[in-house]
């Protein structure tokens, strides 16, 4: 076809272009949802608690990603500075993802259990009075908001129909138990949300005040959870390079 | 192509134009005066001020949706319609649905920073915005493509014009990515939250698909369009290469697809991605510079104008930072390059050489060129065009030169070992270095801000003599 042709005519041309520019995406993105390999086979990765994922969104709603990523690639000083690389299964359940692009501060991947819940609610009140060089803005609201979540049901519920297994009734909540244990699967079951999110902010004291519910409890769990769902003394490393 | 006009100046639709344009302005403006006042919070964090409204985290995506959608939609919405109809000598198809896209597209860019401002993100880079205002995006978007196939279809000249090809392939592509981009479930009807349908590496890909892409077909394939038409026009010669502007043309709107994996080099994607985009990343180079090479030898026999037209600056400096961040992309591709710049402002400053150096100059130009001709009058000073010009040099000398040391240094102390193999400097050691750079970035853009604004008052002054 000679290409005056296709400049005569909008319905060839627009046609032409559809096609040249479908094919990259569907090369390289499609295949990701059918090749199993994509995603490691591994134990500890779960859905996050309803206080957790309350936390998730708060580190959403202030644009976190923007300065801190969650993803440590595969190289010494990464594994000395931040610890073993990330692992695709590691944020299976993250929708939306949060690698990031950027390190204004630091990689936040393996965050969890670094830092005491104290240092965290101090850091993220008033970042210069810990590290005095920071350019983090402070986050004095966190710990002055009860923390909202009256919509919690509704939030896990919209992550069930994505496929993250919330569990709704009593048949998923024994699949959880055999995929999760009994403990992680009872945080997982949607009607008991709001009594498990207390439960757990009552139990963990994330923002070291017992008496109130705030986003910096929400905010904290989720931190101190990060990176901490795979014992990586459970396999060795070259169970993981096949994966890639 | 079609440089006589067989029909009345009256007939073209130009009102649309001249409010997509009034815009351009507004919303450069305002998403450069955002971009400077982020930038100056990363060197003086005091300027957060506690106010949750106006922390870094929440107005960034209020820069980048400012200044992309808004001052680059704007400037694309208006030179598209014009070049539309020049080149198919007709008017508008549908003027009621073209006024739709643009009060549509102005409440978009609106509601987008209210939500930003707010807290209600999506937390995808470049697609921050959430899922009652992608629909609303959606809608305005078809709207655009009905506007400017029906003025296609009904042209009066046998063939369609290059200019068109590039911004078609631009309201497809950003149609697609789009779509697939913003895949999501809302927690309910009457909430502003919603949570993406893809998760962790498949979410990735795809976000970062989108997000290459709306720099390959938002940002460059649609300004190309815009340098088609505009560069000719200004220098008064025809395109230099009708078979190079065919063949880079395919060769890029098929390669830019591929290259989106780059942005996920060294992270938990399969690696044959990887790869895959990084190939593809390289070859791009050649259809990248065969769409500069094809503007800068368009201008050759018209160098003279150089030095007497400080318009045809504008064209020839923005095709040169094109060619330059064309080459600089590529080569941040390699795994082994972007295992250093990865992460560091070293992609910002690349990024900001293609806005600032490319995007904008390109725009200023085709602007400074369009605005008289719309509102039927002269240019109120030539002089303060040349001030803009320079400005907008030296701001964006200074902001990519702080940004790539930055950058670089950035990369090698974070990977910098002892003598013993402990890890040299602390992270917070990098952030503390970075500071008078980051000065130096927020000074850069500063002075490009200053041009934008001299640029406000000349045409504010031209459009005032306008006899419209």
């Amino acid at each position: 076809m000679k290409h005056d042709n296709i400049e005569r005519n909008v319905g060839i041309l627009l046609v032409l272009t559809m096609l040249a520019i479908s094919v990259g995406g569907m090369v390289e993105i499609v295949p990701l949802f059918f090749i199993k390999e994509t995603v490691e086979k591994v134990e500890g990765v779960r859905p996050y608690s309803p206080l957790e994922l309350r936390g998730r969104d708060i580190y959403i709603r202030e644009g976190c990603y923007l300065c801190h990523s969650q993803m440590i690639r595969p190289f010494r000083d990464e594994a000395l500075r931040y610890g073993h690389y990330s692992l695709a299964a590691e944020s299976k359940y993250d929708h939306p993802f949060q690698w990031g692009s950027k390190r204004t501060g630091p990689d936040l991947a393996r965050v969890g259990g670094k830092y005491s819940n104290d240092w965290h609610t101090q850091h993220l009140t008033a970042p210069r009075s810990l590290v005095p060089q920071s350019v983090m803005p402070n986050y004095p609201w966190l710990v002055k908001t009860n923390l909202d979540y009256s919509d919690i049901q509704g939030r896990m519920k919209a992550l069930r129909v994505t496929g993250v297994p919330y569990s709704t009734n009593q048949a998923e909540f024994e699949r959880n138990v055999k995929e999760f244990g009994e403990e992680v699967a009872k945080n997982l079951h949607i009607p008991d949300a709001e009594k498990n999110l207390l439960a757990q902010a009552q139990a963990g004291n994330y923002d070291t005040n017992p008496d109130n519910l705030t986003e910096m409890d929400a905010l904290v769990s989720y931190l101190q959870v990060l990176g901490t769902m795979v014992d990586f003394k459970k396999y060795d490393d070259d169970y993981f390079v096949k994966f890639r | 192509m079609a440089t006589t006009s067989t029909i009345n100046k009256e007939q073209y639709d130009y009102d649309i134009i001249r409010k997509f344009t009034i815009m351009t302005l507004v919303w450069g403006v305002v998403g450069m005066l955002v971009g400077v006042y982020i930038a100056s919070e990363l060197a003086f964090p005091v300027l957060n001020f506690d106010i949750p409204y106006i922390t870094f985290g929440r107005l960034r995506p209020v820069h980048t949706g400012a200044v992309i959608f808004g001052f680059g939609g704007s400037a694309l919405f208006a030179t598209s319609y014009y070049v539309v109809q020049r080149t198919c000598q007709t008017p508008l198809f549908a003027k009621g649905l073209a006024n739709f896209t643009f009060w549509g597209w102005q409440a978009v860019i609106v509601f987008a920073a209210l939500g930003d401002v707010m807290g209600h993100t999506q937390g995808r880079e470049y697609a921050e915005m959430e899922w009652p205002i992608d629909l609303l995006i959606e809608v305005v978007w078809v709207a655009y493509l009905v506007v400017f196939v029906g003025t296609l279809m009904r042209r009066k000249q046998p063939h369609i014009y290059v200019a068109n090809w590039f911004y078609l392939a631009f309201i497809l592509a950003t149609a697609l990515l789009h779509t697939f981009n913003n895949l999501a479930v809302p927690v309910s009807l009457f909430s502003m939250k919603s949570y993406s349908l893809f998760s962790g590496a498949q979410d990735a890909m795809t976000q970062w698909w989108y997000g290459h892409n709306a720099v390959g077909f938002f940002l460059t394939a649609a300004f190309l369009g815009m340098m088609y038409y505009f560069v000719p026009k200004q220098a008064g010669r025809p395109v230099y290469s009708y078979r190079l502007s065919v063949l880079h043309f395919w060769a890029l709107v098929f390669m830019y697809m591929w290259a989106g994996a780059h942005h996920l080099h060294w992270t938990a994607i399969p690696d044959w991605t990887s790869t895959l985009a990084a190939t593809f990343s390289i070859m791009l180079l050649l259809p990248s510079w065969g769409g500069m090479v094809n503007g800068i030898l368009t201008l050759s026999g018209a160098w003279d104008k150089m030095r007497t037209d400080p318009i045809m600056r504008f064209l020839i400096v923005a095709l040169s930072f094109y060619g330059m961040s064309t080459f600089e992309g590529p080569m941040m591709s390699l795994k082994d390059v972007n295992a250093l710049s990865h992460y560091t402002d070293w992609t910002v400053g690349h990024v900001h050489s293609g806005a600032l150096g490319w995007v904008a100059m390109v725009s200023f130009g085709s602007l400074y060129h369009l605005i008289p001709k719309l509102w039927n009058t002269q240019t109120y000073s030539n002089r303060l065009i040349n001030v803009h010009f320079w400005l907008a040099t030296i701001g964006i000398l200074l902001y990519i030169t702080a940004m790539w040391i930055s950058g670089i240094m950035q990369g090698l102390m974070w990977r910098a070992f002892d003598d013993f193999g402990n890890l040299q400097y602390s992270f917070i050691e990098s952030v503390a270095a970075a500071h008078n750079l980051y000065v130096m970035r927020a000074i850069g853009g500063l002075f490009f801000l200053s041009g934008m604004v001299v640029m406000v008052y000349n045409m504010t002054k031209t459009i005032r003599s306008g006899k419209v």
